[in-house]
């Protein structure tokens, strides 16, 4: 009798353990079923329209995504531009050139800048970094390129530091840790006998990481980036801050206020009235997650791929 | 110059700006943390946790959002760690190499780093849109969803560091699975897997996108979680938005205590998995 209701409580555990899976792995076809349904009027409405069209009128109800969706991918792209490179320098300096004492701590030190609350960004961004940005960038670029034709329209606007370009800044420095942590990882599966025999051939550290460990590490390396590029596109709360909240493209600078798909919501869900506002909002949401989690798919593919390597060659 | 002097030069511009990569990296945490304590000290004082907040141009503190903040992380954090330990517990112990257990594991990393904002949506349309009023109890959940995948990673991490041998000097003692996982496994993967709840908390406490359309915000002091609710993190994002000055003195004062309440979190959560 102990035996069997022991068993039974057995089953029921490795059930509820099963369950809580289960529950994870809904928890993603409920986001897209429940944004597909909340987005429905919408998608009926304005079908693929909705991404050509720039109109965003509460008031006639008329939605287009154009705006939006065109803020936050050059400013994820922006970011990616200036992340990237300094993250595998942090990657290389951690891996190669770091005395071991003080890895630790400058690792650390790196991946407290991902702890650091998105709010606390998009708050110090706005009153601190901004004005910097547009004093000691911005002033300084539209007195280099006035007159010439093209790139002066790229930098007008007044200097008040918001726009895509401080947004772009902002979001580069909140994936640095995320891409430089992986980048770090990764460099460091490369096996020490492929390292050792480039040193042992007179290679120099430089020569070691471009031609042994950045071939060797690629695959991760690209899945940093796209993990970057996943965090970028939906970080919210630093990019509603400094991004201006205006539904315009006349001007392309990337000084001028715009708008992106998250501050778009965190801006105007609350108050939005039940409809086809709502459900424009929701399609946007809809969009920025199909998004995401192709791009976060990718990076997780190219990761294991790296993994599967790693485990052949051992 | 000679191809050796050339390659040594290569080399040495590469190195530096390797080092100017790190220098810069290091130098926007101490910016950053250095203008959260000089503009965040200068706004704290007592009444900053004692009264609630003010209208504009008044005196009060953060109380009621300091409060709700409280209220609602902690039970996120009951709704959200069990079922991410016993997700974890099937990834490491019973699923780990079938189908459910690796698409349970893929998809889990993707809701890792899913953007806040679309799970506030979520549970909007789950919740909200259904009983028609924005709730504490809307924001729990939506919090509760972020910390499920940062539980499963981290317990299932432990778990895998756990040595077989345990595992099968259990067995062989005729100890019933349940028990081998509760009392053995999981129990000397306990400092890692409080490591992960820890690190779950720092993210949800810092959190506002999920909270903007689920909890919303409350200017009074509220304790019934089928209510509205001010948390910290969203009277931050409204008052550093205003023009008035008292707000966003508060809200700086709110920002040093988040982002310490934060950073204290992460030095711990390693801390204990270092001396382990």
């Amino acid at each position: 009798m102990i035996f069997l209701s022991s068993r039974i409580a057995d089953r029921l555990f490795a059930f509820a353990a099963k369950a809580a899976a289960v529950l994870t792995l809904t928890m993603l076809a409920g986001i897209l079923l429940s944004l597909l349904l909340g987005a429905w009027p919408a998608i009926h409405q304005f079908g693929w329209h909705f991404f050509t069209s720039t109109v965003w009128d509460p008031v006639q109800n008329n939605y287009g995504g154009l705006v939006m969706i065109y803020g936050t991918l050059t400013t994820s792209i922006l970011a990616l531009l200036i992340a990237v490179p300094v993250s595998f320098g942090i990657a290389v300096f951690l891996t190669e050139l770091a005395p071991n004492w003080l890895k630790r701590p400058l690792g650390t030190a790196i991946e407290l800048l991902a702890a650091i609350p998105s709010i606390v960004y998009g708050m110090w961004g706005l009153l601190v970094l901004g004005p910097v940005l547009a004093s000691h960038v911005q002033q300084p670029l539209q007195k280099l390129l006035s007159g010439v034709p093209i790139l002066a329209s790229l930098v007008s606007g007044p200097p008040v530091g918001i726009g895509i370009f401080s947004a772009g800044v902002i979001l580069a420095i909140m994936i640095i840790p995320f891409i430089a942590s992986v980048m770090r990882d990764v460099f460091e599966v490369t096996p020490a006998l492929l390292k050792e025999s480039a040193y042992g051939l007179g290679a120099t550290t430089w020569e070691v990481v471009s031609t042994v460990v950045l071939p060797y590490t690629k695959t991760g390396v690209m899945g940093g980036v796209m993990l970057g590029l996943g965090r970028a596109l939906g970080e919210t709360m630093a990019v509603t801050f400094v991004i201006g909240n205006m539904n315009q493209l006349q001007s392309l600078s990337v000084f001028e206020a715009a708008n992106s798909i998250t501050s778009a919501l965190a801006n105007e869900f609350a108050e939005a009235g039940e409809g086809l506002h709502q459900a424009s909002l929701i399609y946007l949401g809809l969009v920025l997650f199909v998004i995401t989690t192709l791009v976060l798919a990718i990076s997780k593919i190219l990761l294991a791929q790296l993994k599967k390597r790693e485990g052949k060659a051992a | 110059m000679t191809k050796y002097q050339k390659r040594k030069w290569v080399n040495g511009v590469a190195l530096t700006l390797s080092l100017s990569a790190m220098a810069f990296g290091l130098f926007w945490l101490a910016w950053i943390l250095w203008e959260i304590i000089r503009l965040g000290v200068g706004g704290l004082s007592v009444a900053v946790f004692t009264e609630m907040t003010p209208a504009p141009n008044d005196a009060g503190g953060l109380a009621n959002a300091i409060y709700g903040s409280g209220v609602m992380v902690l039970l996120a954090t009951f709704v959200g760690t069990p079922i991410g330990i016993f997700a974890g517990i099937y990834l490491a112990e019973f699923g780990e190499k079938t189908w459910l257990g690796s698409i349970t594991r893929f998809v889990n990393d993707i809701l890792l780093s899913a953007p806040s904002i679309v799970i506030g949506l979520f549970i909007y349309t789950l919740v909200v849109a259904r009983f028609k009023s924005f709730s504490a109890i809307a924001g729990v959940l939506a919090l509760a969803l972020i910390v499920i995948p940062v539980v499963i990673r981290t317990t299932e991490n432990m778990l895998r560091l756990v040595p077989n041998a345990l595992r099968e000097a259990a067995y062989a003692l005729g100890t019933p699975q349940r028990k081998v996982i509760l009392s053995i496994t999981l129990r000397s993967a306990r400092a890692g897997v409080v490591t992960g709840i820890l690190l779950a908390v720092a993210r949800i406490a810092g959190e506002t996108a999920p909270l903007l359309f689920t909890a919303l915000s409350n200017q009074f002091w509220s304790s019934d979680i089928t209510q509205p609710m001010a948390s910290l993190p969203v009277t931050i994002f409204k008052f550093a938005m205003s023009p008035y000055e008292n707000w966003q003195k508060l809200a700086w004062a709110g920002v040093f205590i988040i982002t310490m309440f934060v950073l204290g979190l992460n030095v711990l959560a390693r801390w204990m998995t270092r001396t382990k």
